[in-house]
């Protein structure tokens, strides 16, 4: 048995790295284990996500046949000058604003990422400022909706007028 | 006590806790990726501007001052030694990759580092927040704070849509990873971490394990972690992870138990031996002083092994890597000293006291 990496040297060991409970083995020689190893040990290894990536994005690419596709490797960002190209080949956007320019493309990656596209979760006081507005007036609807059903009208008037109050503002 | 002294003043308040399920987890981390409006990604970005965001994230601390947080202090990575940088790293506080960063990179830190600030390492601002045993609210809850004073004064990237933006669109949304270190050695032993450990990734979680040499996962060690970012809440990943987590606890537990019902004496025993190897051993690998660890800690938090402080299990894992031996024994050494300095380490911070 020779080592999986140099294929010069007899494996001496054996390596187990569990991900997602998945077991895989590697078995090296003496000096590419040290390589691999090293003394410091790291719980996040230079794992990429990149490769699974591109293989979603290649996917996208295949599905949204409507889709323009010429030129759209050369999609480029005006603020930061990254290219979907680019993009496609690091994983990484370049700036905030290439998640706008990206957007169509980016929505169906995360989406098969994480199981949605839409962020749920906290919002900045002052950068998400209109959109707390916006999420404060659709929650207001909501309660306004029930409050009418429950024939609670006073309350409900309230609720009509607070609901006009963000609207404005916005 | 000899090393006591000298450990004490790179020890982590992570690493000194005893708290809830200290007996299966040893730290709990929060961690939330933040980028500033109209500078690139890290990836991208000009030395000058690099600098920007440091000093922006300087001013940023110094107008929060020292309100509900203990105060941070930037420190660039051009300040730091080769040693205090890989000292960093083998306590968590900084990961590789803000160390390939070099000049363009800083770290902010508190005195008892519980809370850390990569500063344009994979994106502008990586905020941590570690903390002793099972404490993921309370990691959340500080991680959080530390966020809401910052964006008082920085200008966070945030699409309407995608929620807070990243370098890496994976990332986006929350851009929060929590994560559970943990001992498992009862569900290893009893061979029923197969059953248990695969089932996460169903529920959103991501498992690794240590790389180890001949045995499986490493010292039993093993990190838990969320995979979602987007369409659910914080405080929902943070109460998904923290009530998987007791059930692995609970798990690991009933495992002891069988262990110790199945094996009696000679459970005993084999944790006896391998304290006994680390307590007599005049050259020991890491690997090798891992595995025995994770005996002696199993056979401390079973009650088998007595008079032996938990915590300095935890401390020991850490600074038997090369940097911390290195800073702890004041001189540097190649791999085959640092055996011979390990063992030495091992030998006395193992000594059991009767007083
Ligand atoms: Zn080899
Ligand atoms: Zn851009």
């Amino acid at each position: 048995m020779y080592c999986q990496n140099c294929k010069e040297r007899p494996a001496a060991v054996h390596i187990t790295k569990i991900v997602n409970g998945e077991k895989s083995e590697l078995k090296l020689c003496q000096e590419c284990a040290a390589k691999v190893q090293g003394e410091t040990f790291n719980w996040e290894p230079h794992f990429s996500l990149n490769n699974l990536l591109s293989s979603l994005f290649e996917e996208a690419d295949s599905t949204v046949s409507f889709a323009p596709r010429a030129g759209k490797q050369q999609e480029r960002c005006n603020t930061c000058g990254l290219t979907y190209n680019h993009f496609r080949q690091t994983g990484k956007l370049g700036c905030n604003d290439c998640y706008q320019t990206f957007k169509s493309q980016l929505s169906p990656v995360i989406r098969r990422i994480h199981g949605s596209d839409d962020h749920t979760g906290k919002i900045p006081q002052r950068s998400g400022e209109t959109l707390q507005v916006k999420k404060k007036i659709e929650q207001l609807k909501g309660t306004l909706k029930e409050l009418v059903q429950q024939e609670e009208f006073e309350k409900a008037a309230k609720a009509r007028d607070e609901i006009k109050q963000l609207e404005e503002k916005m | 006590m000899a090393f006591k002294e000298v450990i004490k003043r790179i020890r982590s308040r992570w690493m000194e806790g005893a708290g809830a399920q200290s007996d299966v987890v040893i730290s709990s981390r929060v961690r939330l990726a933040r980028n500033i409006q109209g500078i690139p990604f890290p990836h991208l970005i000009s030395k000058e501007d690099a600098d920007k965001v440091i000093q922006k994230m300087e001013k940023a601390i110094k107008a929060i001052g020292e309100k509900d947080l203990p105060s941070l202090t930037v420190t660039s990575l051009s300040e730091l030694d080769a040693l205090q940088k890989q000292i960093l790293v083998e306590k968590h506080l900084i990961s590789p990759l803000l160390l390939e960063k070099d000049q363009k990179a800083a770290v902010a830190l508190t005195d008892e580092e519980e809370i850390s600030v990569m500063i344009n390492e994979e994106d502008h601002l990586r905020i941590q927040c570690i903390l002793p045993a099972l404490q993921l609210h309370e990691a959340w809850q500080i991680a959080n704070q530390l966020d809401d004073d910052l964006e008082k004064q920085l200008d966070f990237g945030f699409d309407d849509k995608f929620g807070y933006v990243t370098a890496c669109p994976t990332n986006a949304g929350t851009g929060m990873r929590a994560s559970v270190m943990l001992h498992l050695p009862g569900l290893i032993m009893t061979k029923r971490a197969g059953r248990v450990l695969p089932a996460l990734s169903k529920v959103g979680l991501v498992v690794r394990g240590l790389y180890g040499e001949g045995t499986e996962a490493l010292g039993n060690l093993f990190q838990i972690s969320n995979q979602i970012t987007m369409g659910r809440s914080e405080e929902e990943v943070i109460s998904n992870l923290a009530g998987v987590t007791q059930k692995i606890v609970d798990h690991e537990r009933e495992a002891r138990t069988v262990l110790k019902k199945e094996l009696g004496i000679h459970l005993e025993d084999k944790l006896w031996r391998s304290y006994g190897t680390l307590r007599y051993a005049r050259l020991i690998k890491t690997e090798t002083a891992l595995s025995l660890l994770s005996q002696v800690r199993l056979g401390v938090d079973m009650n088998i092994i007595k008079g032996l402080d938990p915590r300095v299990m935890t401390e020991l894992m850490v600074m038997m890597q090369p940097g911390c031996l290195q800073y702890i024994m004041g001189q540097e050494m190649d791999a085959g000293m640092r055996d011979v300095y390990r063992a030495r380490l091992l030998r006395e911070r193992l000594k059991i006291d009767n007083t």
